[in-house]
């Protein structure tokens, strides 16, 4: 019966992992197209939680639900940001950018500090503690659901990317940014439209993970870092690796959590990207440069 | 050091004098508080220097270097907890230790090339990795944190770094001044030459003879080494340590915030940064609690803004403007 | 005159594409010999095994009496044998004497003695006004200049130039020609240029080798290559020998 247990917790850090995902998604797009170093990206999730969480608790609607207005809303938010503010710095060292992006997360942080309090915020979903029960194992409703959410976001996405005639330019600035420009796109707007893109996963993502985490303003820091490992090990510039990237550091977090102890399930992560930087730099499956 | 202060046009030394005669006389005119504002401001002036010799002259970017002051730190805090080996003595250990460390991660960087981005990340995972390992390892103390025991009868016995407000001050403002004048020497030597080159462009500078695989692990040994003396003085000066702390990202971004508002690559930069961020900080502090508004986080709401401030208004830092404006020529490579 | 540089047999192939093909050549102390051929002749690519930068898949690269093939950048500089980028890369944010500086540390260590080497060069190569400038704010024919004075201050025996006069005017041209010509005739120093300037070509090398998809067709006098007709085929086409 103990492999049961350790399946279990290898679907759930499956299912977790593609949240996880859809948030790195948003950062292999913001950071694979437009190559800034989006610093702020956690926090932006955070943000989002907050407002899933918020407009479950005033208006009672699900994350589920309220993940798209969410989305549009921080496409927005990116768009804007990326037109006024981020674009000077596009091009400009890494440390200025980094400068920039981390006043950015701090100013968030601690707004959201200030607004919410240092208190973890459960959103109470009353499906929160049902599941699904599948041959041995006990699914939970929520973290199938918010799964099944993002792959579906993810799918449009690449849909997005695939299909449209603005997705294809953004890719073409991604691959040759001076080709781009001389065969006449707009760069910069096609730069702020990659970020709302890039913010809106962020903003779906952070909605879903309300749904299985509780939004606390001191998640910034964390949720950054595991986006870019995740982005890094799946590899830069594939969508299909975030997602990728996502389950696997979700995996491996979940077992390490469980198998060693809950406060090292980390190290893994960082070790394994220490070893993915080193060894294989354009991550699973990344293009190769 | 007697031909560096000759390289110096007199204005610029009248500045430094003055500077150094009212920051040793500070005692003097300043209550306790404003002393232990400064003493902050000197050490972060003293390893904001460490970090800008990497990445202002080296040009690389390392966010995680609270791993070299955790490990100065930890490891100077245990010698003398367990062993009674003072900070005079437990610094080359520490120092030893924070290089090999060093070591490690600019050999994982240079020898498989991951640059830029990638080298910052590399870092940050060598620091977080530390961190949570010194989380839940016994001896060091865990996560419950490792401490320096109060002992009345030892107070004045400054080689052990034991004593009042006054003894860390002197203290961080020699080591500052230290900096400095590593900085200075450094910078102009024909190792800062080939670490500029290297920043500039790697391949033009292996091309003039330059081995830059060498030229950069220098920089991080170095840069290192140095950062490791300031966690000994943090330890002694705070007597407790959590890896949580000492070792968070939130440290190694404080650190390299002074460096890069008051100007990379410059002798003067990291102090002036140090300056203005973090006497900014505890004035933001004072502020918000005087106008009443007892909100947690919002002296870093400000901090914040004033960060996106700068890098808008100034992305070279504020002591190249500030020494045009005083009249004043650093060579700013 | 003894060879100096031996390339033998040389080849570098690009997963598939063979970008060198067995070339083989010598140049002699104080020689100056040109490398020309059409774009995507290999020209480029065979600098950069001399150099360093790549290493090649078949052959030899003999400098002064050892092998360097396969030797790192860093070293082959450290050798006596100084280039000059296709592209230009000089350290932009530092001053043009600081960069002449950072080249004349190779052979002197004290920083003041490199500064003097450094002004030496710098007059030489007609850019003494211009030293306390940032490299950037240069105009394309100083860029040049400095690019060579650059190599020039590492004391190479042997200097590899990679299209330094793409982009200049006539007058520019016949600048850089004269320094070289003076320098070669000064110190010896032995000169290898990839050009397609043919005026600096007739009025600098001695001798020139032409490369046509990898391989090297044809080597002698200027004059008399500029009448091979497997060179003139070569830039022209059959059209032009008939």
């Amino acid at each position: 019966m103990i492999w049961s247990i350790y399946l279990g917790v290898v679907v759930q850090g499956v299912l977790t992992g593609l949240v996880y995902g859809l948030m790195a998604l948003g950062l292999s797009v913001i950071f694979g197209v437009v190559r800034v170093v989006n610093f702020a990206h956690g926090e932006f999730a955070v943000v989002a939680m907050y407002a899933a969480f918020l407009l479950f608790h005033t208006l009672g609607l699900d994350p589920l639900v309220t993940m798209l207005p969410i989305a549009a809303t921080f496409f927005l938010v990116g768009f804007l940001l990326q037109a006024t503010l981020i674009n000077s710095f596009v091009g400009r060292s890494e440390h200025e950018q980094f400068i920039l992006l981390v006043g950015i997360a701090i100013v968030i942080l601690n707004g959201l500090l200030m607004l919410f309090g240092p208190d973890a915020r459960p959103a109470n979903l009353p499906y929160a503690f049902d599941s699904y029960a599948v041959g041995p194992l006990f699914i939970d409703k929520v973290r199938i659901y918010s799964a099944v959410a993002a792959l579906a976001i993810a799918a449009t996405l690449f849909c997005f990317f695939r299909y449209t005639a603005t997705g294809t330019a953004i890719r073409a600035c991604a691959d040759n940014l001076t080709g781009a420009a001389v065969v006449g796109l707009n760069v910069k707007r096609l730069y702020a439209i990659t970020f709302g893109v890039g913010l809106a996963c962020v903003g779906a993502a952070g909605a879903l993970m309300v749904t299985i985490a509780d939004a606390a303003p001191t998640l910034g820091p964390a949720y950054t870092l595991l986006a870019f490992i995740i982005v890094i090990v799946g590899g830069l510039g594939s969508m299909a690796g975030a997602l990728v990237g996502g389950v696997l550091i979700g995996v491996s977090e979940a077992l390490a959590g469980f198998i060693i102890q809950p406060s090292m399930k980390s190290m893994f992560s960082f070790a394994l990207l220490i070893a993915v930087l080193v060894l294989r730099p354009r991550g699973l499956l990344g293009r190769r440069a | 050091m007697i031909e560096l202060w000759r390289g110096l046009e007199p204005r610029a030394r009248g500045l430094i004098a003055m500077l150094l005669v009212a920051l040793a006389a500070a005692p003097l005119a300043v209550d306790r508080y404003l002393i232990s504002v400064l003493t902050l401001v000197l050490y972060f002036a003293y390893v904001g220097q460490a970090w800008n010799l990497m990445m202002g002259y080296a040009g690389q970017l390392s966010l995680g270097h609270a791993l070299y002051v955790g490990l100065g730190a930890y490891v100077a805090a245990l010698l003398w907890v367990h062993f009674g080996i003072g900070p005079w003595l437990g610094v080359f250990a520490a120092v030893l230790l924070a290089m090999v460390f060093g070591a490690v991660v600019g050999w994982l960087g240079f020898r498989f090339g991951v640059e830029g981005v990638y080298f910052a990340l590399l870092t940050i995972a060598a620091a977080e990795f530390t961190r949570i390992a010194f989380d839940n390892i016994g001896f060091t103390g865990g996560s419950g944190g490792l401490f320096l025991p109060y002992q009345q009868e030892r107070l004045g016995e400054w080689w052990n770094l034991r004593g009042g407000q006054l003894l860390f001050y002197y203290v961080a403002l020699a080591l500052a001044a230290a900096g400095v004048v590593v900085a200075a020497k450094l910078s102009r030597s024909r190792l800062g030459y080939q670490w500029l080159a290297v920043r500039e462009d790697e391949i033009a500078a292996r091309s003039l003879g330059i081995n830059a695989f060498r030229a950069k692990m220098t920089a991080v040994l170095v840069s290192s080494g140095m950062t490791a003396v300031g966690g000994v003085f943090y330890a002694f000066y705070y007597n407790n340590l959590f890896p949580a702390q000492v070792f968070d990202i939130e440290r190694s971004i404080e650190l390299i915030l002074g460096p890069i508002v008051g100007g990379l690559g410059t002798v003067f930069g990291p102090v002036v940064g140090a300056f203005i961020l973090t006497p900014l900080g505890e004035g933001l502090i004072a502020l918000t609690s005087r106008l009443g508004i007892d909100a947690p986080g919002a002296k870093a709401v400000f901090y914040g803004l004033t960060l996106i401030a700068i890098i808008c208004a100034r992305p070279n830092g504020v002591w190249p403007w500030l020494a045009r404006v005083l009249g004043l020529k650093e060579r700013s490579p | 005159m003894t060879a100096l540089l031996t390339i033998d047999r040389v080849s570098k192939r690009f997963r598939g594409l063979l970008a060198v093909d067995a070339v083989s050549f010598t140049v002699a102390a104080g020689d100056i010999l040109a490398v020309i051929g059409p774009n995507g002749a290999g020209k480029t690519t065979l600098f950069n095994t001399i150099a360093g930068v790549l290493a090649p898949d078949e052959g030899t690269i003999q400098f002064a009496g050892e092998r360097i093939d396969g030797l790192s950048p860093d070293a082959i500089c450290r050798r006596g044998i100084g280039r000059t980028f296709q592209i230009v890369r000089p350290f932009p944010a530092l001053s043009v004497e600081d960069n002449v500086v950072i080249g004349a540390l190779l052979r002197h260590r004290d920083v003041a003695s490199a500064r003097r080497h450094a002004l030496a060069v710098l007059e030489r190569l007609d850019l003494i006004d211009e030293r306390t400038k940032p490299a950037a704010a240069l105009t394309l024919p100083d860029r040049k200049r400095l690019e060579v004075a650059r190599a020039l201050a590492t004391d190479p025996k042997v200097l590899l130039l990679d299209e330094v006069m793409a982009g200049l005017r006539p007058t520019e041209t016949d600048r850089i020609v004269a320094i070289l010509a003076g320098l070669n005739r000064d110190s010896g120093l032995t000169i290898v240029l990839i050009e397609h300037v043919m005026r600096a070509v007739m009025a600098l090398a001695r001798r020139v080798l032409v490369l046509h998809h990898g391989a090297a067709i044809a080597v002698g006098a200027p004059a008399a290559i500029v009448r091979e007709p497997a060179v003139i085929q070569s830039y022209l086409g059959e059209e032009a020998l008939a």
